[in-house]
């Protein structure tokens, strides 16, 4: 027999919007639950360094699954005739289908990037369906700096013009090897899917005109940002806090956008602490 | 620095592999100093100073000496570590026709690269 990793793959279909979608998700561990949200354009397979950690396992049950449209599950039924484009709402609805199909109990959520934002959405509209967001390279107000159709044209290659946008995104400390699984990653996204995440990651998912109403006593919020991220700077990770009272902040040093998957030994002692307080709440 | 160029790039078989479509001159802005890179089937053939005004390129890369000068640096600070993280911190800019540049964005991004100061 081969030496398997503790990490469990499968497939259900759930209902979102009105629509059926296959879903692939991948959990590792026991204990209380915590759902992880990959990044733009990419899929859960960038959480597996955690899922294969006993530090976290051992008292998590850590579930990453993939967005429609991402990874290995499936986009609706008809989406050949579409363009893909991620909302606020439909984000929202997608996870709390997620979370609703998979009879959690108030899991813990935590999402990196486009996964970062939508879980603050989560704690300000639903702060009892949750015990704890976490944020990673999330913020609640982003600047985009390139033009999305680059993402989507024939005349480029859309995997690999994606992950050279984001190549600049992972810190040059990280270790090679994981910074170019990360990039894989982004290589093998469907057309489209790329360009169509970052409308809610840099049109749609602005809130920073609300994110002061968050209630850290329900839901609480950490965010941690990496110290080379170019997108969600440290500087816009910290104006979040600053507006969502009772949060709690750490820039990683040396770090970039994609912590988990980029440099899963640096992340874990980032990670570690905060996923103790978590723990911790719920006792 | 820049005067390294061609050997740096057409010593690295495997980044002339992955420009083996290109074949166009761009303008590189080195503080005052601007220099037309000429590559050929991903080979740089020529770099040469701007002494004409209407000699140019098909797009233009440009930031300060001091901000190409730390991009080099084997390890760079943080905004200085990739060129669209220059972009993004807006301390480089980008004119001209793009779609050369998008279409083999990590050959370029590897070419201006190619100065990094090794240790």
């Amino acid at each position: 027999m081969p030496e398997y990793e503790p990490i469990v793959g499968r497939y259900f279909t759930m209902e979102v919007a009105g629509e059926a979608v296959r879903i692939y998700v991948e959990e590792a561990g026991e204990g209380v639950p915590l759902v992880c949200l990959h990044t733009a354009g990419s899929d859960g397979r960038q959480f597996r360094h955690l899922m294969c950690d006993p530090g976290v396992t051992d008292h998590f049950r850590v579930i990453a699954f993939d967005l429609p449209w991402h990874g290995k599950s499936n986009p609706p039924v008809g989406w050949e005739d579409r363009e893909y484009e991620l909302t606020t709402d439909l984000y929202k609805q997608t996870i709390r289908a997620f979370c609703a199909a998979m009879d959690l109990d108030r899991p813990a959520i935590m999402g990196c990037s486009m996964g970062g934002r939508i879980v603050m959405h989560l704690a300000l509209d639903h702060p009892d369906e949750f015990r704890a967001a976490i944020a990673l390279e999330g913020a609640d107000r982003m600047a985009g700096f390139y033009g999305l159709d680059w993402l989507h044209r024939p005349d480029i290659n859309g995997g690999e013009i994606a992950a050279a946008f984001v190549s600049g995104q992972v810190a040059p400390q990280s270790p090679d090897e994981y910074r170019w699984e990360t990039l894989w990653g982004y290589m093998q996204g469907g057309p489209s899917v790329f360009k169509g995440d970052l409308h809610f990651y840099w049109v749609d998912g602005h809130f920073d005109d609300r994110s002061s109403s968050i209630d850290t006593s329900r839901c609480p919020v950490y965010l941690l940002s990496g110290e080379y991220d170019c997108s969600c700077t440290p500087e816009r990770m910290l104006a979040t806090a600053d507006r969502i009272k009772g949060s709690k902040a750490t820039v990683m040093p040396s770090m970039g956008h994609f912590p988990m998957a980029e440099n899963p030994a640096e992340f874990r002692r980032h990670i570690l602490p905060v996923l103790d307080e978590v723990r911790d709440q719920g006792a | 620095m820049i005067e390294m160029l061609s050997e740096r790039v057409n010593g690295n078989a495997d980044l002339v592999r992955r420009g083996r479509y290109v074949s166009l001159t761009f303008l590189w802005g080195l503080g005052d100093d601007d220099y037309l890179v000429d590559i050929r089937d991903g080979r740089v053939e020529g770099v040469a100073k701007r002494t004409l005004a209407m000699e140019t390129g098909h797009f233009t890369v440009r930031a300060t000496a001091d901000v190409w000068e730390e991009f080099w640096q084997p390890m760079p600070k943080r905004d200085h570590h990739d060129f669209f993280s220059m972009l993004s911190a807006g301390i480089a800019q980008v004119d001209g026709d793009l779609l050369p540049l998008m279409q083999n964005l990590r050959y370029f991004k590897d070419v201006l690269a190619s100065l990094r100061k090794r240790n």
